[in-house]
């Protein structure tokens, strides 16, 4: 398939892309984390070029994206609240923590603000079973996280 | 004055990056040479950012550190207000037996000269001289069963891999710790990846595996970053590569990581992803010993069964297998998380009692409330009650009460635990969670929630529906994740019958 990257930087990028992982076993997550990576999400219009470059087929491309909770159709708000709601963190807390956090928020848990300022998320475990409740804000790991600090940690990112 | 600090997730989380920062500014205003030592967790979380200091060759702990704590750590540590003395002398640490996590804490997870100078590559160096039936022979005599659940015997599993004929086969390490209330192996990849690396090569020597993949979950970026670095490192360092210590025998690894499937834990779901393909499991047989990745004999291991295997090679299979319980032989770290006073990793043989665990070790709950519950082996594991608490942790001891150790985390809850809420979560969670494959796992969870909500509603039909339906799910679920979410379901119900409506000798 002959694709006009010249037009289109973001199909040059994902060449490149393809490019570094040619000749790989299994490639095709890797190539989906790369592109989530360098576009915030795997948009739709990649899918059909990567299918054809591991001579897969549009459905199993899409298959294997739409399976994982980690691959996102859109990109995620500016800043990403991942809570945990696991037993551990359950077992202190998680739960009341996630209702505040939906209303410091103002969003349901899965879901990104309308002006895209931040996505709330649920993760299952963060690994930090002994210092819940846990969670991700942006980059950061927290535990032992309680409302007033997460409110602290979304001022200090603007929010 | 060198201090140690651990850069390990955990630490992290509660605040070790602010703490080291400190350290550093506060040692440039005093004009104080400062050699900072960034290490993996001894595994005492409730101390953590726990700093030690090294004073006439004995490291003392102080913490949990804040910033505010810095600057009195430069008047003397053994004097500081949150001084604890000697980190080795610890209760906690003394009681154990480290043998898994023995270099954890203790070095610099990214020097091989550290990992050396602590015993490591003495295992590797030592199968190196053994042939491949020597090391799978070495490996079962120590009893090592697998760490993720299972339990299976690892060295059968390495026969069989063994035996198998064919132009490739893999070792893939299994680290899409997924389990909640579980974090050895997150631990142990960002405290000490040498020794899953050593592991995995004298796995690949033993079988006849040149090919690693270390299949990582998204979920742990700083345990991605040190992997992705040991095995770079290793590599330089002629560990890995073509000619392994430079004994001509060729074992490489890379790391590859997953996406956000909990089912990808699975070892045949696992391997498909691994593939590039959606994590649905596959149907057994083939085992994966004999038709594994890519169709290749492939061994799939925990992290913990391969990070164990060094130990046993540098100290002896019988030196192993001397420790335990029956047919559960050696150690065993126990991740001891949820509402407890002193949460952490606290590796010790196999057979200690359960209540000693939650009570002696773990110091009962944070909140100071009585303990209701202990759901052990994560979220398809079943919920201990009290009065079970004199269970040696051994493989058939939990079974024969109802459970599983799997993992071996432990998640304590107190009395304000909703105990039917928790049910209803882990048919949620496998509702969330299926691969699709199997009718009872991928419809049984969504009606298991359905069916809990009349339970709450007190439609006490919905109980007799219930239990039918958990047997569906035991018996017709292809892998774990149907086939064990009844464990914590059903044993919320027989455990705590009023919780669901029910008086409680009806339920017994």
């Amino acid at each position: 398939m002959a694709l006009d990257t010249a037009a289109n930087p973001r199909l040059a990028r994902l060449e490149a892309i393809l490019d570094a992982h040619e000749g790989r076993e299994g490639p095709l997550l890797p190539i989906l984390h790369d592109v989530q990576a360098a576009f915030g999400c795997v948009p739709a219009e990649v899918i059909p070029r990567i299918a054809d470059r591991l001579n897969l087929t549009r459905a199993e491309v899409h298959g294997v994206v739409s399976f994982y909770h980690d691959f996102r159709d859109e990109p995620a708000g500016r800043v990403v609240v991942k809570l945990c709601r696991s037993e551990a963190c359950k077992a202190t807390g998680a739960d009341a923590l996630a209702a505040a956090a939906e209303a410091r928020c103002g969003v349901a848990m899965g879901e990104t603000a309308a002006d895209g300022a931040v996505t709330l998320e649920p993760v299952y475990c963060l690994g930090l079973c002994a210092c819940g409740p846990a969670a991700m804000v942006g980059d950061t790991l927290v535990g032992r996280l309680d409302a007033d600090r997460l409110d602290a940690m979304l001022k200090e990112r603007g929010l | 004055m060198r201090v140690y600090l651990p850069r390990d997730a955990a630490a992290k989380a509660l605040g070790a990056e602010a703490v080291a920062e400190a350290l550093l500014a506060e040692a440039a205003r005093r004009g104080v040479a400062l050699e900072l030592i960034r290490t993996g967790t001894r595994g005492m979380i409730w101390l953590e950012p726990l700093a030690e200091v090294e004073i006439d060759g004995v490291r003392h702990g102080v913490g949990p550190m804040t910033p505010g704590d810095v600057p009195a750590l430069f008047e003397g540590a053994a004097a500081h207000p949150k001084a604890l003395g000697p980190v080795e002398a610890l209760d906690w640490m003394k009681r154990q037996t480290r043998l898994t996590f023995a270099r954890c804490g203790l070095i610099d997870p990214l020097s091989l000269a550290d990992y050396e100078a602590h015993g490591g590559l003495a295992g590797l160096r030592r199968a190196l001289g053994m042939t491949p039936a020597q090391i799978v022979e070495e490996v079962t005599e120590s009893g090592l069963r697998g760490r993720g659940g299972a339990g299976f015997p690892t060295g059968i599993k390495w026969t069989t891999v063994l035996k198998a004929e064919a132009p490739q086969k893999y070792i893939v390490c299994n680290a899409d710790e997924g389990d909640s209330g579980t974090f050895a192996d997150r631990m142990l990849m960002e405290g000490d990846p040498f020794t899953l690396i050593e592991g995995m090569t004298i796995a690949g020597l033993g079988v006849g595996a040149t090919k690693g993949y270390v299949y990582l979950r998204s979920e742990y970026p700083d345990a991605i970053e040190v992997m992705e670095a040991a095995v770079r490192l290793a590599r330089d360092a002629g560990v890995l590569g073509a000619d392994v210590l430079g004994s001509g025998r060729a074992f490489d690894m890379e790391i590859r990581v997953g996406a956000g499937a909990y089912v990808c834990g699975e070892e045949t779901s696992l391997l498909n992803s691994l593939e590039g393909r959606r994590g649905i499991v596959r149907a057994k047989p083939p085992l994966p010993a004999i038709e594994g990745l890519f169709g290749r004999p492939t061994v799939v291991n925990n992290v913990i069964s391969l990070a164990t295997v060094p130990v046993i090679f540098e100290k002896g299979a019988r030196f192993y297998a001397d420790f335990g319980l029956g047919r559960s032989k050696g150690t065993i770290p126990l991740q001891i998380a949820g509402n407890v006073a002193r949460g952490g990793l606290f590796e010790t043989a196999f057979g200690m009692p359960l209540g000693r665990i939650v009570e002696e070790i773990a110091g009962g709950t944070a909140s100071g409330r009585p303990v209701k519950a202990v759901q052990v082996g994560g979220p398809l594991g079943a919920y201990m009650h009290p009065a079970q608490f004199d269970t040696p942790f051994g493989y058939e001891e939990f079974d024969g009460q109802g459970g599983l150790i799997g993992h071996a985390g432990l998640v304590v809850f107190d009395d304000s635990a909703d105990m039917l809420e928790m049910a209803r979560f882990a048919m949620e969670f496998c509702a969330v969670e299926s691969c699709g494959k199997c009718t009872p796992c991928r419809i049984g969870a969504v009606r298991g929630v359905e069916t809990l909500d009349r339970v709450r509603q007190g439609d006490a039909a919905a109980l007799g529906l219930l239990e039918d339906l958990c047997e569906t799910m035991s018996a017709g679920s292809l892998c774990a994740l149907g086939g064990f979410t009844p464990y914590p379901v059903m044993s919320a119900l027989r455990h705590f019958p009023e919780e669901f409506g029910m008086a409680r000798e009806a339920a017994e």
